[in-house]
């Protein structure tokens, strides 16, 4: 297998790998654990061998079509900056395994859990292996969404909901501007693919729309790397479980951020604009971060403003837009990654261990838990930048990068100054989470009495501190190659040499870092008065700000539905026909149709007519609607009038429909009617009256108008293709009926699906139902006490098998003249009908099939078998075969299979029927409902 | 006779739309049935009219368009699945809330 293929697969292999933790868990949460760690050990296996090749400095790019047309690609790079965050997603991923696995209680299956931390972990190897840009942004919003899944793990917590909403809301809506920057950044280079976007720095940066570019790219980096103003997200997430906070805020979610600027950064950077932004944001988030870190109680927390503090940092070194700035701000991704994760971890022991966060209360911890307190003291260290650790060489760069940056000629002090002030907070609060949690006298009040973690649990914790002080003693040696690679991709330029060294000498920045550690430790030993004056300050709370906006937005927005919706049907369905008039309205009057008279039929008297007993008909039905039952007589009048207009222009298909239909509807619309009101009450008023009238006027006038102009202009009809093919291709003279069966069978097979829907719907909605028939009618007659006349009774017994051989006679001929299954069914339902009516239900329903739910199946099975049948053929689906054969007496008869389809189309619209009438039968018999597919 | 038959149309959908607007639920059914023959002539008139030649094939003879009116059957039975449907939820929706409001709100 080829290098590059392999790209796909550790994608693949972890979005596929999400689901083995929730199949596992079910035999037990260390199959669970393992399933996991498995596959994230499968990712660093495949990873593996493409390692040589990437620090040598080469870019592996690999390419699939996906979506060519919207130039989105599956297709996955991997340079040193990916393969430094593979390392750090993927090993950290391992620890974070591991140490779950003895930080969860043992209730917990961590199926769930695991399963959320590889989609996690899986988006975020998407994130750093894209190639393109828009594949990116995918990945991205899954890395918000599968957050926002592990953030609310304890779900039954109303707080870790709302911080999980809030992270969503945040960062999701960072990704909504990201997708447009990029949509932006694709347009101006031209393509979404890296290698070709990197190459265009120069023209990115001189176009027009560089700016508003940049700042859709920077909110959606800022929300995610927990920029100041949106850092507020990054505490309230701390309501997750410790492992998933070690993982989210140390190596990866907020890592995304600070990625996609050393991503761009070749096309991005080298501007004023991106200097002042990317700088300025990131300077105010160091230090207000550093700041409030100080200030926080709970250990967690400090670590979350810390986390933001140094994201801050990286924000500024890729800011000040130097090379060597870069190499440290890529430097600082590692190392704050390695000592933030394993203080993270420390932290959730001490949690775990104590059960409190309060540093209040959690002190002297260190004859507690020694072994536990000398690594987190190490980590800490490494946070507040002491020499021989790692934290201390990004910091020692970051201090040598503010002596003399180019910008700040005139106030050379600023910078340094400014960088030393950051450095004192950092060492402040480092001091203050190392003296307070494992020092200063005794615990107070512990829920827990506070021991040792077990052996495993500490294991993750114990690598990472190894690693801390690997990197901080032997940098050249340990992450120097990899540094040069990460820092070589994120510049696309050679690396400018720099050295990693513990001693660099006496210079102005080892003077800084001195500066810093005396001043932390000084403003830590003043913490007392300290606190006293931020409590007198008037304190912000960005994320109560967030809440107030989100419940006053539900709140307005919850309004304005209830405004909107009064939940009427008359106010949608006016509204709907106002806007679809309004609609048509603007296309007819945009551009009015020509009207070229062509093949004008002239108008007859017999035409008038008909129009005329159409009209009186409508207007009747309408004008006459509260009076029910002459309302219907009006409607069945149209129906008429209808079928003899399929008579006259040459449809005798639709004629023979339109007519077994008309009967069929009426005869339901009268037996409904016997269990509704008989009239409507007048309850509409003159306003709503008029304006439905207006309504009604305007669509009338509309769809006429449009009509008359449709039959009149010119046309082309694809009909032609089925004239020529109906009697070669499909067997058959009734063109309609080839069509229906045949050349367009797959449609009618979803019609009478359905129309076997309505005939369940029928079962659903009115078996069991009892409903009490008036017993007199509305002029206050009784009803006749005869249930069944004698004389309709008497007419039907030789009626219905003439009926039903009529009606097989019709279905027959249907391919060749006109009828089919359509027709036939419905002709078979009203000879049915017209049997229910003569002798009732109690007559007629142990006489008709049981099953009819049964029959419904058949029915669809006989259709959709027919289809299949062809497949046997190697033909596609409802391919229709056809012949001539001779039987004996009848002699020569064709025959083609789509006959089967319309017998199946046939014994559906039967079935129909029957199961509606059956339970419109028995309405007012009480008791007895019916078992399904059968009538009692 | 395109303009006969234009009126039908318009009056049949004008008469369905003031139906279908109405506050019970019968009333709105026959609209519903009303407005089906509106579009089902209006489908069938994109065929335009002819006189004189159904679409079966015989020797010699002319025919007018079958595709709308495959159409146009299909949607004859629809629609009369669709209005035995509604007519069988007016009588559930009776039941339930002993009344024939379309909004099927119960009775204060």
């Amino acid at each position: 297998m080829s290098g590059t293929s392999l790209l796909l697969l550790i994608v693949a292999t972890a979005f596929i790998g999400c689901l083995i933790p929730a199949l596992l868990a079910r035999f037990g949460r260390r199959m669970a654990a393992l399933g996991a760690a498995g596959v994230m050990a499968s990712c660093l296996a495949l990873l593996a061998p493409l390692v040589p090749t990437v620090l040598a400095g080469e870019t592996l790019v690999t390419a699939y079509t996906w979506l060519p047309a919207y130039g989105l690609d599956l297709s996955f790079r991997l340079d040193g900056l990916g393969l430094l965050f593979n390392l750090l997603i993927l090993g950290i991923g391992l620890l974070v395994v591991l140490y779950a696995y003895y930080y969860l209680p043992e209730s917990d299956h961590l199926g769930r859990f695991y399963s959320y931390l590889l989609l996690f972990m899986a988006a975020m190897l998407g994130v750093v292996l894209s190639e393109n840009l828009l594949l990116l942004v995918v990945f991205w919003e899954i890395t918000s969404i599968s957050s926002f899944l592990l953030i609310a793990y304890k779900r039954e917590y109303r707080d870790s909901r709302i911080a999980a909403r809030m992270a969503l809301a945040v960062t999701g809506g960072g990704g909504l501007a990201l997708l447009a920057g990029v949509l932006l950044l694709g347009h101006i280079a031209g393509s979404f693919e890296l290698t070709a976007v990197l190459a265009k720095g120069e023209l990115i940066r001189e176009h027009s729309l560089y700016a508003p570019m940049l700042i859709l790219v920077l909110l959606g980096a800022f929300t995610k790397s927990a920029q100041f103003p949106f850092h507020f997200w990054l505490p309230n997430a701390m309501a997750a479980p410790t492992p998933v906070s070690a993982y989210l805020h140390s190596a990866t979610m907020v890592k995304a951020g600070v990625f996609l600027l050393a991503r761009l950064y070749p096309v991005l950077a080298g501007s004023d604009l991106w200097f002042w932004l990317v700088s300025g944001v990131g300077a105010t988030t160091l230090v207000y971060a550093a700041y409030t870190a100080f200030h926080r109680y709970d250990f967690k927390g400090l670590l979350a403003y810390s986390t933001i503090s140094h994201l801050g940092l990286i924000t500024l070194l890729f800011g000040l837009d130097t090379p060597l700035s870069v190499v440290a701000g890529v430097f600082h991704i590692i190392n704050h990654a390695i000592f933030k994760a394993s203080l993270f971890m420390a932290a959730g022991i001490v949690d775990h261990e104590c059960g409190t966060r309060d540093m209040r209360r959690v002190n002297g911890l260190f004859k507690f838990m020694p072994i536990t307190a000398t690594l987190a003291i190490v980590a800490a260290g490494s946070m507040a930048g002491v020499p021989l650790l790692n934290g201390f060489l990004s910091k020692e760069m970051f201090f040598t990068e503010t002596v003399g940056h180019p910008v700040f000629e005139e106030m050379r002090w600023i910078l340094p100054l400014f960088a030393t002030v950051a450095g004192i907070l950092a060492v402040a609060y480092s001091s203050r989470f190392i003296h307070d949690v494992f020092f200063n006298g005794d615990p107070i009040d512990l829920p827990r009495q506070p021991h040792e973690p077990p052996r495993w649990m500490r294991a993750p914790v114990e690598v990472l501190v190894v690693l801390c002080l690997l990197v901080g003693i032997f940098p050249q040696w340990s992450v120097a190659p990899l540094l040069a690679a990460a820092a070589g991709a994120t510049l696309q330029a050679p690396v400018p040499a720099f050295e990693l060294a513990v001693w660099h000498g006496f210079n102005l920045p080892f003077i800084m870092s001195l500066v810093a550690l005396a001043g932390g430790i000084t403003v830590y030993a003043l913490r007392k008065p300290l606190f006293a004056l931020h409590d007198r300050l008037p304190s912000i709370h960005a994320h109560i700000a967030f809440e107030r906006l989100y419940e006053s937005l539900k709140t307005l927005a919850c309004r304005i539905v209830n405004w909107l919706d009064t939940k009427s049907l008359q106010r949608y369905l006016a509204l709907f026909i106002a806007f679809v008039l309004s609609l048509g309205g603007w296309a007819w009057f945009s551009g009015p149709p020509t009207l070229a008279a062509t093949a004008y039929q002239p108008a007859d008297s017999a035409a008038f007519a008909a129009l005329a007993t159409l009209i009186v008909g409508a207007l009747g039905a309408t004008l006459l609607h509260r009076h029910r039952l002459t309302a219907i007589v009006f409607t069945s009048v149209v129906g008429l009038v209808v079928t003899l207009t399929f008579v006259r222009f040459s449809a005798p298909d639709l004629a023979l429909t339109q007519l077994a239909v008309e009967v069929v509807t009426i005869v339901l619309l009268l037996l409904v009617l016997h269990y509704l009101p008989q009239t409507s009450p007048a309850e509409d008023s003159g306003l709503r009256l008029t304006r439905d009238a207006a309504l009604a006027v305007g669509a009338g006038a509309g769809l006429g108008a449009a009509a008359f102009a449709m039959m009149t202009s010119p046309f082309e009809t694809i009909s032609g293709f089925y004239l020529g093919q109906s009697m070669s291709g499909g067997g058959g003279a009734n063109v309609v009926n080839v069509i229906l069966v045949d050349f367009r069978g797959f449609d009618t097979l979803g019609e009478i699906t359905v129309l076997a829907m309505v005939g369940l719907a029928a079962h659903a909605l009115l078996n069991r139902l009892v409903l009490t028939a008036p017993e007199r009618d509305i002029d206050g007659r009784p009803w006749a006490t005869e249930r069944h006349p004698l004389f309709l009774s008497m007419l039907m017994q030789p009626l219905l098998p003439l009926a039903l051989a009529v009606s097989i006679f019709i279905l027959l001929r249907g391919h060749n003249l006109p009828g089919g299954g359509f027709v036939a069914g419905l002709v078979t339902g009203v000879a049915l009908v017209l049997q229910y009516l003569a002798s009732g239900i109690d007559f007629a329903q142990p006489r008709l099939p049981r099953h009819k739910a049964k029959l419904l199946a058949l029915g669809l099975l006989l259709a959709g078998g027919t289809g299949a049948a062809s497949w046997l053929f190697d033909r596609p689906f409802l391919t229709s075969a056809h012949g001539h054969f001779t039987l004996p007496l009848i002699g020569e008869i064709e025959l083609a299979s789509a006959m089967v389809f319309d017998l199946g189309v046939y014994i559906v619209v039967v079935t129909v029927v029957l199961m509606v009438l059956a339970q419109l039968g028995r309405l007012s018999r009480h008791g007895c409902p019916e078992k399904f597919g059968e009538a009692t | 006779m395109e303009a006969v038959v234009a009126i039908a149309i318009g009056v049949l959908a004008a008469c369905g739309v003031f139906l279908i607007l109405r506050a019970r639920t019968f009333p709105v059914v026959l609209g519903l049935t009303l407005l089906s023959y509106a579009v089902n002539l209006l489908l069938f008139a994109s065929g335009r009219l002819k006189l004189d030649a159904p679409p079966l094939i015989r020797a010699g003879a002319t025919y007018t368009d079958p595709l709308p009116q495959a159409l146009v059957l299909t949607a004859i039975v629809i629609g009369f699945g669709m209005t035995a449907y509604l007519l069988m939820l007016a009588l559930r929706a009776l039941a339930e809330t002993g009344d024939d409001h379309v909004d099927g709100r119960l009775k204060p």
